[in-house]
């Protein structure tokens, strides 16, 4: 008997099985977890998230016989009260089934409607945003780029022994030792046990004698060679060779701004709280190097950090331009535009005090539009500051969009809105549509 | 291992205990290997297979049930789904992990979970190692449909060959043919060939031998141009065409790896691999009762008189107790979680009744078994029965009143023109043969494998493949499912494809499937 422990071999066979369900079922999985996202909250995104998917695209179908009319019989066990005659009420969902042979009754729990799959945090960020980018990217040309990543290309002579291809070495060695003859080990103890046998003749022969010295010849020989050829000489080494290839990294930063006044309800400063928490995620997830500065404002604005933005309260009047006025100000500072992808999502109801709005408006037609790639508002719609059908802000940001592709403008009136809002103000064609 | 060879001829006071508490290590298992394994030969004759005992996490338990215990197989999605779904009812604890799993190969391989204490291992040792084992080698099913030698290079084959073939043509078009055949292996198998034993690794070969020259010969088989519109010379033609493909055909699989005119022969060869897949499986669920009954019976065996010889304590005999009593407890019919027998109940049941009847038979016992009753050999008895039996049979010739009335069986006639359900034999003098024909038909082979067959070809026409079905009204195929698996049958053999449902009395169709032609 063997014992072998197997705990040390890599775990995770199923992976690549699982990728494969998982690039199956992918259209079916990915409207599950919009519908787990807009169901749940945000926050708890992609916390080993479970989601249901209708098994159809995973259905594996097989000729098989079910019972639907006729006379069958069923042995069962456990009988406490039945006699021979008694009639029973016929259960009714047909408890009996067809328990047809081949054991894969219980696997998918409670029945072949739905699938669950659990996610990890990865594959359902990745599912979730899956055709989501921030727009127009690439087309600042941005040179400071740092980080190199090791590319292969060819073979070196010398390098790192964990670089050394086997392959390739042993292949040389082969030629090398084909081409200039050396012997196999196995040839010269031929030629010894011979020369042994030979020596042990007694009385020898003049032909032994001849032969015993021919061989002994022989034997110098192939020592020497032996001796002289190596089986693997460091001209046969080859190793992989990487070079650091310099990755550009683009630079981009997003801006958030956030209306926190009085004039926000709880609901609606909840909601814009959700949307920058699904454009934060996005952001961490898609880009590895984005910049968020957080700005929120009542009738003054200040610049804070994550945790403060979505869990500080404070409330106020409202002057949205002073956040325009910061966020220009921190852009020249510390993001000069001609180095930086800059990005804002601004949320707000929409109130802003009347004096205001006009100033507002032209801060962001003059200075901040001609220096952003991207400006996406959205309306926390339910404010009580709406005339004629629309606030005062969303009026004049309509006129201001109208001229200018980037900036693009949405209402958000309820929590299953925001996904699609943000998908709309994100998705790839959306961009591709306008470029 | 020492203590028990110095023990020499009785093993009973050669060492004490093997292990005391719940750790265990490799010496540990070696020991108890070797006691399990002196009372398992000197005892009870069994005859194995060299055994290899694997140590494995509970998670790569998951891996292995996904694969039906095969530690290699070929990569398709349908093995993540499976996994999923192990891997979901595990975390939500709706299932527990069994404690071993063990494959019909030559070395016969047991998993062990590195969580079991030193007494599960022990157990499992017996279980699995011997118990499982011993039927496999010696089960006249196992031994004429499989080649436990070669089952592992086989499947070594099986994965290299696919992924080079997603390599070579794509992850996509691999997919597709697997796809189709998984859909159609329970209509892969040779269910009639007798005693044909499979020797895969040659037959891998001959086979490769086989269709390099029906390549080159087969289009001549096409090529069946309509002889001058003679009605009758046409269809002399189509008789003798059916005669060379081998018609009717039940085994869909092979008759589409030879036949089917428009496959690549890297899709022959994967439909190939299916099959055979498909075929060393085909013995299992027909004898899954006895197997897991001789399994367990072998276990409480070996663990009493291990008990009885002083080797392992009482504390861990208390926990052998308890494990089995899990293992083979059988929920009444109104008990929730299904009707169904749990094959460890019935088969040990059995089995342990089997002993009784051989031992100290009853006045019951010598009318209805006169052959056994008494003859005092119980061991020899049980062996005879592993190696000749399947689960049917089994309980057809084997299934006592007395197990009867312990399991409180009863039958129910369920026709769908009442609207009750009629007890119609409960376990007593007039009931216990009507509950035994029933029972052993459960698990007849031909009660859960629907039998399909292809009958023709039109050959003269538009090569539309015609598959029949014998049944009877009321056991029709699953018409959805019926309809994308022909649909997946099409896409491999070309052309449209025509299943008729046929009363096999009267020769009525009751049903029709189609599917058309993929391109």
């Amino acid at each position: 008997m063997d014992i072998i422990d197997r705990r040390p071999n890599p775990h995770g066979k199923n992976l690549e099985n699982r990728r494969r369900v998982l690039q199956r079922a992918r259209s079916a999985v990915q409207t599950a977890v919009r519908d787990a996202v807009a169901r749940g909250r945000i926050r708890e995104v992609g916390q080993g998230n479970a989601v249901s998917v209708p098994s159809d695209s995973l259905h594996e179908p097989s000729l098989h016989r079910v019972f639907s009319e006729g006379v069958r019989e069923i042995v069962l066990t456990g009988n406490r009260e039945f006699s021979r005659g008694d009639r029973l009420q016929r259960p009714p969902a047909g408890a009996g089934g067809q328990g047809s042979g081949a054991g894969q009754a219980g696997e998918s729990g409670g029945g072949e409607d739905s699938f669950r799959f659990v996610l990890s945090r990865d594959e359902f960020l990745d599912l979730f945003f899956d055709d989501l980018e921030l727009p127009d990217l690439l087309k600042r040309e941005i040179s400071t780029t740092e980080n190199g990543v090791p590319a292969r290309s060819g073979l070196s002579n010398e390098g790192a022994p964990s670089h050394l291809d086997l392959g390739r070495t042993m292949r040389r060695s082969i030629a090398r030792r084909l081409g200039l003859g050396r012997p196999k080990p196995a040839e010269l103890q031929e030629v010894e046990e011979r020369i042994a046998e030979l020596e042990a003749l007694r009385p020898a022969s003049a032909e032994d004698l001849e032969e015993l010295e021919g061989l002994r010849e022989r034997r110098g020989t192939l020592r020497q060679r032996l001796a002289r050829i190596p089986w693997v000489d460091p001209v046969d080494l080859r190793f992989r060779r990487y070079t650091i290839m310099p990755q550009p990294a683009t630079r981009a930063v997003m801006f958030c701004i956030m209306d926190v006044s009085g004039s926000m309800t709880e609901r609606m400063k909840d909601l814009a709280k959700q949307f920058f928490l699904l454009l934060h995620v996005f952001l961490e997830r898609r880009y590895k190097k984005v910049e968020i500065v957080f700005i929120r404002h009542a009738e003054s604005a200040e610049e804070v950090d994550e945790d403060a933005f979505f869990h500080d309260p404070r409330t106020g009047g409202t002057i949205v331009s002073s956040a325009l006025e910061l966020m220009h100000t921190i852009q020249r500072e510390r993001f000069p535009s001609a180095n930086w992808n800059i990005y804002v999502a601004q949320a707000s109801d929409g109130d802003n005090a009347s004096s205001d709005t006009a100033r507002t408006a032209s801060l962001l037609r003059d200075d901040i539009l001609p220096a952003v790639q991207y400006y996406a508002y959205i309306e926390i719609t339910g404010s009580g500051a709406v005339i004629r059908g629309e606030t005062d802000l969303w009026r004049s940001y309509r006129a201001i969009a109208d001229e200018n592709d980037h900036l693009a403008i949405r209402q958000v009136g309820d929590r299953k809105e925001i996904f699609p809002v943000f998908r709309d103000l994100f998705s790839r064609q959306h961009h591709s549509a306008e470029a | 291992m020492d203590q028990i060879v110095s023990g020499g001829g009785s093993p009973a006071r050669s060492g004490g205990l093997l292990y005391s508490g719940n750790d265990w290590n490799f010496q540990i298992i070696r020991d108890c290997y070797d006691a399990i394994e002196e009372i398992a030969s000197h005892e009870l004759g069994l005859e194995i297979y060299t055994n290899r005992v694997e140590i494995i996490t509970s998670e790569q338990m998951l891996d292995v049930y996904t694969a039906h215990g095969m530690p290699v197989g070929y990569k398709h999605w349908s093995f993540g789904k499976r996994f999923i779904g192990h891997e979901n009812a595990y975390r939500r604890g709706l299932m527990g992990l069994a404690y071993e799993v063990v494959i019909n190969s030559d070395p016969c391989i047991s998993y062990l979970m590195e969580e079991n204490s030193a007494t599960m291992q022990a157990l499992v040792i017996a279980h699995a190692a011997f118990g499982h084992n011993h039927f496999f080698r010696n089960n006249r099913l196992f031994r004429e449909w499989t080649d436990p030698s070669d089952i592992l290079d086989y499947l070594e084959f099986a994965r290299g060959y696919i992924a080079r073939c997603e390599e070579r043509h794509g992850l996509q078009a691999v997919e597709r043919v697997l796809d189709a055949a998984h859909a159609l292996q329970n209509q892969g198998v040779n269910r009639h060939s007798g005693a044909r034993k499979l020797d895969l690794k040659a037959e891998q070969q001959r086979a490769k031998e086989r269709r390099a020259y029906e390549d080159s010969v087969f289009n001549d088989l096409w090529r069946t141009l309509p002889t001058e519109a003679g009605d009758a010379a046409g269809t002399a033609e189509g008789a003798h065409a059916r005669r060379l493909l081998g018609l009717p055909e039940e085994n869909l699989l092979y008759f589409l790896e030879k036949n089917a005119p428009r496959l690549a022969p890297w899709e022959r060869e994967i439909i190939r691999i299916v099959r055979m897949i498909a075929q060393y499986f085909y013995p299992q669920p027909q004898v899954k009762m006895m197997n897991e009954g001789c399994a367990t019976w072998v276990h409480v065996y070996i663990m009493r008189r291990l008990h009885e010889l002083g080797r392992i304590d009482d504390a861990a005999y208390l926990e052998v107790i308890h494990s089995t009593s899990n293992v083979i407890n059988q929920p009444g019919f109104d008990a929730g979680g299904g009707a169904s027998f749990n094959p460890y109940a019935l088969g040990y049941a059995m089995m342990t009744d089997i002993v009784r009847i051989c031992t100290e038979p009853t006045a019951e016992d010598r009318e209805w078994f006169p052959d056994i009753a008494g003859n005092g050999d119980a061991i020899g008895t049980l062996r005879h029965a592993w190696a000749e039996y399947r689960d049917e049979s089994f309980i057809q010739q084997f299934l006592s009143p007395k197990v009867i009335r312990d399991f409180r069986m009863f039958r129910l006639s369920d026709d769908t023109a009442q609207p009750y359900l009629l007890v119609d034999a409960i376990h007593d003098e007039a009931g216990y043969r009507d509950i035994r024909r029933s029972l052993a038909r459960v698990y007849d082979p031909g009660t859960f494998y629907t039998e399909i067959e292809i009958v023709d070809v039109d050959l003269l026409g538009d090569r539309t493949l015609k598959l029949e079905h014998r049944t009877r009204a009321g056991q029709l195929l699953k018409a959805g499912d019926a309809r994308q698996t022909l649909d997946y049958l099409s896409s491999l053999w070309g052309y449209g494809v025509i299943l008729n449902e046929v009363d096999a009395q009267t020769g009525i169709v009751l049903a029709t499937h189609s599917a058309g032609p993929s391109q």
